[in-house]
């Protein structure tokens, strides 16, 4: 009994998209039994250069991972000690784009189908092999996850151009229009003062 | 999630003092995991999450709050008055789930149309004195598609054995995968219309532009031509 509640139990993912205003910086925390294994797995989805930092900690406050302006990242650790562990998403040196931030934190293995209290009967053939294309089935999810990520940024990063060359060409219509009529204009001005004076200085 | 209510909801007779003992340091087991990922929130503060799904997908939520207690320096589960403002908006802004939750509460909303959905968490403090300028611990669990299933309701439901429910689960499992991968070719479609659009835009643009230079430095030369001669100068 004592050493069931020791052992580190199933766990579960947690797979949550937020928005990260400019300037702020967000913290999630969990708390995690020592000797889990635990995955933390980060995406910037929208805004500005599609970067955020990252930060990890135990909970005696040693930094565990700490990494700056990253794009995408996954980092694998085992808990070495019980207790509150914390990550957060800073977006502080953003002065005025809002971030979308993805991450998939995994904390041990993913609970099991059946909350049964013996698991010492081995699985038959039939079993293993539902196992073995659950975990397959898994792993697909997992990528289709990723590509979906991968597309939305390419998305959103396509659409970010799409406006940029509409109000670009509009605005570059106006400042040709302006600058080639001010041109004219300004060269019939120069046209003008030098006539006078010249006919002052003929006569 | 599902392995952990299965335990709270099975109850177990007391067959023997062995079994009701190990049921109960079971059932403080999982209590103690049962905190999920957590954050703080401010009063006023409203956090949203965003979830890109297919259509016909079932999202579930569960979320409990913790109140910093100043006396005792931690936190204690919430007062029954705060409660939590859930809204959940689809990818048309369209509002399809606005309701307000106890201090802990499950939400769960299916989605009708692809895309992303926002869901919009706010808490509803009328007394603003247990705030305190302090924060509110919110634990937070969303579960999307097929792990929103709950198995041990499925199998005492369709009465299945533990290798039907398995198929059961792959079946569920090869069924998000199809809906997400629909999505993904209808995604793909607007990426493409997106692309093109830009790309005519660019095209067109450039013919414009090189026909308004045409035109303006024309429209230069003779005005100018005009106005010397004009002027006598030419």
């Amino acid at each position: 009994l004592l050493l069931l509640l020791l052992a580190p139990g199933p766990g579960g993912a947690s797979e949550i998209t937020f928005e990260l205003p400019d300037n702020a910086k967000q913290c999630f925390y969990e708390d995690i039994a020592q000797g889990t294994k635990c995955t933390l797995e980060f995406q910037v989805i929208t805004g500005g250069h599609y970067d955020v930092d990252c930060r990890l900690e135990d909970p005696d406050g040693k930094v565990l991972y700490k990494e700056m302006k990253k794009q995408y990242d996954s980092f694998t650790f085992t808990a070495s000690k019980n207790g509150t562990y914390k990550f957060c998403f800073s977006n502080e040196f953003s002065t005025f784009t809002h971030k979308t931030v993805y991450f998939d934190f995994q904390v041990g293995e993913d609970p099991p189908l059946f909350p049964s209290e013996n698991r010492v009967s081995a699985l038959t053939q039939m079993e293993s092999a539902c196992v073995s294309i659950h975990e397959a089935l898994k792993s697909v999810i997992d990528y289709q996850t990723h590509f979906r990520l991968r597309e939305a940024q390419g998305r959103s990063r396509a659409e970010d151009l799409n406006t940029r060359v509409a109000y670009w060409s509009v605005g570059e219509a106006l400042i040709l229009l302006v600058v080639s009529i001010g041109q004219v204009f300004l060269l019939k001005s120069f046209f003008s003062d030098k006539r006078t004076t010249t006919t002052r200085v003929g006569s | 999630m599902a392995a952990e209510q299965g335990v709270w909801s099975v109850t177990r007779p007391g067959i023997g003092m062995g079994k009701t003992m190990r049921a109960l340091v079971l059932l403080l087991w999982f209590a103690a995991r049962g905190s999920a990922l957590y954050f703080h929130i401010g009063e006023t503060e409203k956090k949203c999450f965003i979830e890109e799904i297919p259509d016909e997908t079932m999202v579930i939520g569960n979320y409990r709050t913790q109140l910093y207690d100043k006396q005792r320096e931690e936190y204690q589960p919430a007062t029954p008055g705060l409660g939590m403002f859930v809204e959940v908006k689809d990818p048309e802004d369209k509002v399809i789930l606005a309701r307000q939750y106890g201090s802990e509460g499950r939400f769960t909303f299916t989605s009708h149309t692809p895309g992303e959905h926002q869901i919009c968490l706010h808490s509803n403090s009328t007394k603003f004195s247990l705030f305190a300028g302090g924060m509110l611990r919110v634990h937070l669990d969303i579960q999307v598609g097929e792990h929103a299933n709950d198995y041990a309701e499925i199998a005492a439901k369709d009465k299945l054995s533990e290798l039907q429910l398995r198929v059961r689960q792959l079946v569920e499992q090869v069924d998000q995968i199809q809906k997400e991968q629909n999505y993904q070719r209808w995604r793909e479609e607007r990426f493409r219309q997106t692309s093109e659009s830009t790309n005519q835009r660019v095209l067109w643009w450039s013919i414009l532009q090189t026909l308004i230079l045409v035109a303006i430095g024309v429209w230069q030369m003779r005005h100018l031509k005009s106005f010397f001669e004009a002027k006598k100068l030419v």
